[in-house]
């Protein structure tokens, strides 16, 4: 059946070929495409130093790179990943690529600021490279003063400035999503016709637009500390230096909602699609990802249980803390649940779901052991917390943006990759992941810190356990960029709904026309209903 | 407990480590349960329902409200119980007992300075008696840290500027490892050293060893007369400055009709921004000390200061109780 269907004639990647076609576009899909490129890059940069960490931690003495090297190593990993690869990943990406067409769009609301914000990005990007590239930044990404606004004599203003930047090209992507979505949903898509995919990036994007700007205040704040010697956080000149983590925290915790929302959103797609079936409990999903936006931005406090905070409000902090975890345990469920009396099958996106399932529950039940004062008191700024939020950040975060990447490269290029080595891959990430990130909850517990340089001895058959998982973990995300680039090209052509998934997407060729659809829409069915056609499809290209 | 020789849980070497190693192994007991459920379930439902032909659509199941509220109203009680449990037993660890003996403790790029109130003073390394409960006053030199004790399963971050405190009894004689888990900068990771707890007797002879310059209030007092506190602090009250005998614990009235209590954190701030807080009646003379004065002179002058106010004092035995209750003046008794 396959060698029957043919990639169309006209599509979005040969509507012009020039450079000038791809760096003046305003179509989205290629927006996300470069976006796609871009985070690509910095997750591999990311990724080497993530190497080097897992290197030096392979013994107990601090003897492959220096004590600051590595501290820079760190501070390098978590920026780059954090802030130019998981905040942008999912919604930048396929967001970008696929919110339009799920609600019916030829476009985002506002096409010339999504170009825009990718620009800003990459401006962003330059700055944070360039500091690196002069000696780098060794103060965690963090950035916790007084020691970035007075001890550390490496590039903080660079890249805190790149970060600053950056930050502006998430705000115009969530307020472009936000816009996008109130207005320009097709006729008969109504909220609660939305994919589920498109509720968790309305609550990203709130995030987003909210959050964004504080920790550009915080920045600037730290940047006058250090350039011009304001004495904001300084105590020796009546200021606070915990004020910092306050601020810091106020966007860094809902940052997390930022990674993670959108993976939510994937695994609902994937559960859905791959057991032909309606999401159990959609508006239950639906308002769950709400819940968790609104929550996240005021359990901050949970990362400062042991910095001078009053016991009663780091009390307030911790109750506050476990109400965030019910709208994730009730996703969990509801996504079980979808399951039962399914039609499922096991194709590599669906892999990575299941994989996104496991790994997302152990990083969601250990936010309990830290949301817990009495233990958190012996497990803050441990290994425990290290393994927690890459099983959140990583675990969860990267599963969710491989899964949707693996379910629709097809749609984004109209291409199949290696059924086999794909699917050697999903399992590949899921066994590396958990080798490596596993064994750090037991040296967490057991009392190692985090950003040792070195550490005692009885705790090294732990970390070279960890570093022998990191490896099987990067072959497991090099091996992707291998068969998707081979799949460009010989890849099997996919047609317009390889998997028999039921959004409006899956109704256009593969790969899109530039501009989606020939003619507006008209939606009469509900969402996920695999007994009808979605849309009465006035005219098919 | 080591598998293979190899350690994977800590020591358990404080009266805390027990009740927070059993709060650890009831949240991952839930966790397990409910994590294994969650596998079960996927993996049998993956299974069970595997699709059989290419046509094959699920079945319509929109959801259920009562499954809803169960799955929702069941995690939160369970939560409610792990936050409850976790709120006592930290609040536990945040209320050192008053009779708890002193020690002080300095961060600084990259060690940690320990001093006892008879006058030692160790770098890296702390000695400590075993089954008594011991608060240990932190202040930090530049950036901050954090000081931890795996085995006793406690923490608190160092924070310029202020005091921060934390407590512990340890039961078990042996040496443990101390920590910095606040990133520091350079050296974090050498940053760390090792307490070794001490049985009293053993404990009482470390303390006769080594030559010490007398007590640290009895530092204090050199500085207070080098520093010239004492030609405005007079005793008797006539001078130009407040008089410290008694005050600490008592509460002043300041020149703006607000009160503050005389604490360690009162104390630090009157010597280091001397203007901040001026006692009702006097004027602004006092010079401010602010990055003239190390951490440990400051630490040396407040327990000059706190031994003059035999009542208040660290040192002092438990104070003359109040007429009726019987309870310590300042701070409700505790078990």
């Amino acid at each position: 059946m396959l060698d029957t269907l043919k990639i169309p004639g006209r599509h979005y990647l040969n509507d012009g070929h020039s450079l000038r076609s791809w760096l003046f576009t305003k179509d989205h899909k290629r927006i996300a495409i470069m976006y796609l490129m871009s985070i690509s890059i910095m997750f591999f940069i990311g990724g080497m130093f993530a190497v080097g960490i897992r290197f030096e931690l392979a013994t107990p003495q601090g003897d492959f790179v220096t004590a600051d090297t590595y501290n820079k190593f760190f501070t390098m990993h978590g920026v780059i990943m954090v802030f130019f690869f998981l905040i942008p990943s999912i919604p930048a990406v396929l967001g970008n690529f696929l919110i339009p067409p799920m609600i019916g769009a030829k476009d985002l609301a506002f096409p010339r600021i999504n170009l825009l914000s990718l620009y800003i990005f990459w401006i962003g990007a330059a700055f944070t490279l360039y500091s690196m590239v002069v000696g780098g930044v060794d103060t965690g990404w963090t950035f916790y003063t007084p020691y970035s606004a007075t001890a550390s004599n490496t590039s903080v203003v660079p890249t805190a400035v790149g970060i600053f930047i950056a930050g502006f090209s998430s705000i115009l992507t969530g307020l472009n999503f936000i816009v996008t979505i109130h207005r320009m949903r097709a006729p008969g898509m109504t909220w609660f016709r939305l994919p589920l995919f498109v509720w968790a990036h309305y609550a990203t994007s709130l995030v987003q637009v909210l959050g964004t700007p504080v920790i550009a205040i915080t920045l600037v704040m730290l940047g006058v500390e250090r350039g011009l010697g304001f004495g904001i956080f300084d105590a020796a000149r009546g200021g606070d230096p915990v004020l910092f983590q306050h601020l810091f925290w106020f966007y860094s915790h809902p940052a997390v909602y930022i990674m993670i929302l959108p993976a939510l959103g994937v695994q609902s797609e994937l559960i859905s699609t791959f057991s032909r079936k309606t999401i159990f409990g959609y508006s239950f999903v639906a308002f769950s990802s709400l819940a968790i936006a609104v929550f996240g931005f005021i359990v901050w406090a949970h990362h400062m249980f042991v910095a001078g905070i009053s016991t009663y409000a780091a009390m307030v902090f911790s109750f506050l803390s476990f109400s965030v975890a019910i709208p994730s345990a009730v996703k969990v469920f509801n996504w079980s649940a979808t399951l039962y009396k399914g039609s499922v099958s096991f194709d590599t996106p669906m892999l990575y779901a299941y994989g996104f399932m496991g790994l997302f529950a152990i990083g969601g039940l250990t936010g309990l052991f830290l949301a817990t004062l009495g233990l958190d008191v012996h497990m803050h700024d441990t290994y425990f917390v290290v393994a927690h939020f890459h099983y959140i950040m990583v675990g969860g975060a990267i599963m969710g943006y491989l899964g949707g990447l693996h379910f629709w490269w097809p749609k984004m290029t109209g291409r199949m990759y290696s059924e086999f080595f794909s699917r050697v891959s999903a399992i590949m990430v899921f066994v590396g992941f958990n080798v490596t990130f596993f064994p750090q909850f037991v040296v967490g517990y057991l009392g190692m810190p985090r950003r040792y340089h070195s550490y005692p001895d009885e705790m090294q058959v732990l970390n070279v356990m960890s570093s022998a998982g990191a490896t099987v973990l990067g072959l497991g995300y090099v091996l992707p960029v291998l068969y998707f680039l081979y799949s460009l090209r010989r890849g099997a052509v996919a047609g317009p709904n390889p998997w028999g998934a039921s959004g409006l997407e899956w109704h256009l060729q593969s790969p899109p026309l530039t501009e989606n659809f020939v003619e507006v829409p008209e939606v009469i069915n509900e969402p996920y209903e695999y007994e009808h056609s979605v849309v009465k499809e006035k005219e098919r290209v | 407990m080591k598998i293979f020789g190899i350690p994977i849980f800590p020591e358990q070497a404080s009266t805390f480590a027990k009740d927070v190693d059993a709060l650890y192994f009831f949240i991952f007991t839930v966790s397990a349960f409910f994590a294994l459920a969650v596998a079960v379930s996927v993996i049998y439902f993956g299974l069970r329902y595997h699709r059989n032909h290419d046509g094959e659509i699920g079945a319509r199941i929109e959801g259920s409200l009562p499954l809803e509220l169960l799955w929702s109203v069941i995690p939160t009680l369970i939560a409610m119980v792990m936050f409850g449990w976790g709120a006592s037993v930290f609040y536990h660890l945040r209320r050192p007992p008053d009779e708890a003996m002193q020690i002080y403790a300095v961060g600084k790029q990259w060690m940690w300075k320990f001093q006892h109130l008879e006058g030692q003073r160790e770098i890296n390394e702390l000695h400590i008696p075993a089954g008594r409960p011991i608060k240990i006053t932190i202040s930090s030199e530049d950036v901050l840290h954090s000081l931890y004790f795996p085995s006793f399963r406690t923490k608190m971050d160092a924070i310029p500027g202020r005091y921060t405190e934390l407590w512990f009894e340890a039961q078990a004689p042996g040496t443990y490892h101390i920590f910095c888990t606040e990133y520091c900068g350079t050296n974090h990771a050498g940053m760390i050293g090792s307490v070794t707890v001490l049985d009293p007797p053993q404990y009482q002879a470390w303390l006769q060893g080594g030559g010490i310059e007398g007590t640290l209030a009895q530092r204090g007092a050199k500085l207070f007369t080098s520093l010239q506190c004492d030609t405005c602090h007079l005793d008797a009250g006539q001078g130009r400055g407040p008089s410290l005998r008694d005050i600490v614990g008592t509460t002043v009235t300041l020149q703006d009709g607000s009160t503050a209590v005389v604490d360690d954190a009162y104390l630090r701030e009157s010597i280091l921004n001397s203007q901040a807080k001026i006692v009702n009646g006097f004027k602004p003379l006092m010079p401010t000390f602010q990055g003239l004065i190390s951490e440990e002179n400051l630490i040396a002058l407040i327990e000059h200061v706190k031994s003059m106010s035999p009542k208040g004092a660290t040192t002092a035995a438990p104070a003359a109780p109040p007429a009726a209750t019987g309870a310590a003046p300042d701070r409700p008794e505790k078990k």
